[in-house]
């Protein structure tokens, strides 16, 4: 039996309990920001691993990812603008509408392979940002205010900022555990054999593209719960969330911790996001230093953080 | 062995299939018979691998038709003929890289398992799975070496790899496309024996370079040249053929001389 304990089980297993004891820290300490910023940082790591189940697992390189999370803050706003504030009734929504977004998208997507791929996703995701563009009474360009974060009928009071940091947590980690479960099942398998030799799997009996499918879907209705938390921390939806340039980023974030790896998306997410903060405070040129730093990743460390991580595990 | 009396296992009709101006199968007709080992040769550029294509469903043809087990397969993807029972395996191997010979054979076998919309459990731990690849591995000879990754095994033991992954799916027809390229002289040697084991349990459609394997083992051979069938018959005839003779030009002493 190989050895559970190595240097990147350990890191992961730190950084998921720091990330639990976080709110501790921000109580001891009164730092307030730490958590609203970690807040954020966790919804975006559940959208990265979830492009992370298509992307590095399916070798599905969607570029149009944002617009799950636009679809699932939409179905929050426009819900919350309409009279209807119940989470119970918000959240399915949101997940439905992403789910069947991911599904005429990916039917006429998959058809496509390579460079055709990425340029259909993105093109349906710019799409979709310029019909919220134009939903003038939910603010059209300007975007939409939420007043009131979706209600659990007293369950879980989203406004306090503790219980929705743990909220999204959850989410988070029982996204990854999903994830984990699904591409060790005999659908993960096949998924994973589609990416490594799509003509193999046909050859054996599968229809590949059923299986891509459906993990596209699986994939958009992750994010779109992430769309959904997302609207209720910021209180407010705008187009510009699902713009080409956060499909990107959230490429950025799956590449940077490690593509394929389970827990990589997470700490790509962490470090992209915790970057930004600092350097943006010193200089609104940040992404000056954030491009090269992604070029040496690229260039040297091919598997992200996890893939160096992993190099010191092999010691 | 050879069932002659009954109807052809595959059937193919005047088949044609080009590229541009070149017919790489021109109005191919051939019958493969339950049981038998049937060897396709012909020069480079015969058009022995598209037609294995088109038999597999990997390519469509122009026209023609092809029956596989008395039915009409001619339009059906590959993913679908495999499920009827016919199997191929690859000129230039096939496989997936990232993963350990015996997940290949067993996602092989899950293939003919039941749909794969099962999204919870842990497909490595499915015994019947594992058991059904190691069982494979082991026809092949490769037994031990279940755990190592695709990209670790010897080009030999990936020729046999493929055989054990093609078999893993049960299948009523074996399209071998060349199984022995690439392989030194003991390794070829393995090889024809396992083919000499298979063929009593499954029909085989051979194509191969290799003349003596390919007189050693065959039960029928037909030859291809320009994507035509030149002759047709069991080893003898068509080492006696004249018109496959001058196909063969340089190659002819092979063919007379080593059978």
């Amino acid at each position: 039996m190989k050895s559970h304990i190595n240097v990147r089980n350990v890191v992961v297993a730190l950084v998921a309990l720091g990330l639990l004891l976080l709110p501790l820290y921000s109580a001891v300490t009164g730092n307030i920001f730490i958590l609203t910023l970690f807040t954020r940082i966790v919804i975006f790591a559940l959208a990265a691993a979830s492009l992370n189940l298509i992307m590095g697992y399916g070798g599905m390189m969607s570029f149009g990812h944002a617009a799950y999370l636009g679809i699932g803050g939409y179905a929050v706003g426009i819900l919350a603008y309409e009279g209807i504030g119940s989470g119970f009734i918000q959240w399915p929504v949101a997940l439905a509408a992403s789910a069947l977004y991911a599904l005429v998208i990916g039917a006429l997507s998959l058809r496509t392979r390579g460079v055709y791929f990425i340029m259909i996703t993105l093109a349906f995701a710019q799409m979709a940002y310029y019909i919220a563009s134009g939903l003038s009474r939910y603010g059209g360009d300007d975007g939409l205010t939420i007043y009131k974060r979706s209600t659990f009928g007293g369950l879980i009071d989203l406004s306090n900022r503790v219980q929705f940091y743990y909220l999204c947590l959850f989410c988070l980690f029982g996204g990854v555990y999903l994830i984990w479960r699904i591409i060790n099942s005999r659908f993960g398998m096949v998924v994973r054999g589609v990416r490594s030799n799509e003509q193999r799997m046909q050859a054996i009996g599968f229809h590949a593209n059923r299986y891509r499918l459906v993990c596209f879907v699986i994939s958009g209705t992750i994010c779109g719960l992430a769309g959904a938390l997302l609207a209720n921390n910021t209180d407010f939806i705008s187009p510009a969330g699902m713009y080409w340039t956060r499909s990107g980023e959230l490429m950025v974030m799956v590449v940077f911790g490690g593509m394929g790896s389970l827990f990589g998306p997470v700490l790509g997410t962490i470090v992209f996001l915790l970057l930004e903060e600092v350097l943006s405070q010193f200089t609104e040129y940040w992404a000056l230093i954030m491009g090269p730093l992604l070029l040496l990743i690229v260039l040297f460390a091919r598997g992200g953080i996890m893939g160096v991580l992993g190099r010191f595990s092999r010691g | 062995m050879v069932d002659s009396s009954g109807d052809p296992l595959l059937r193919v009709e005047n088949l044609v299939r080009s590229f541009g101006g070149i017919k790489a199968t021109d109005n191919l007709s051939l019958d493969i018979l339950p049981g038998e080992l049937h060897a396709i040769i012909g020069p480079n550029g015969a058009g022995k691998t598209t037609l294995i294509s088109q038999l597999t469903g990997q390519l469509m043809p122009n026209s023609g038709a092809v029956h596989f087990a008395g039915r009409d397969v001619t339009r059906l993807p590959s993913y679908q003929r495999s499920r009827l029972g016919l199997a191929r395996s690859f000129q230039i191997t096939s496989l997936l890289p990232d993963f350990t010979a015996a997940d290949n054979v067993a996602l092989a076998a899950q293939a003919h398992d039941g749909h794969s919309f099962r999204f919870w459990g842990a497909a490595r731990k499915e015994k019947h799975l594992r058991d059904a690849a190691q069982a494979a591995l082991a026809r092949v000879g490769l037994a031990q070496r279940g755990d190592v990754p695709v990209s670790e095994l010897s080009h030999g033991e990936q020729r046999e790899l493929e055989l054990a992954v093609a078999l893993a799916t049960k299948p009523q027809l074996l399209l071998l496309d060349e199984p022995m390229a690439g392989l030194g002289v003991t390794e070829s040697a393995r090889m024809v024996a396992l083919l000499k084991e298979l063929r009593k349990e499954v029909t085989i459609v051979l194509v191969e370079h290799d003349m003596e394997a390919v007189f050693a083992l065959a039960d029928r051979i037909t030859v291809l040249v320009y994507g035509r069938v030149i002759a047709s018959g069991d080893p003898d005839a068509i080492r006696n053929n004249e018109e496959v003779k001058r196909a063969y030009l340089g190659e002819q002493h092979a063919v007379t001389s080593h059978g």
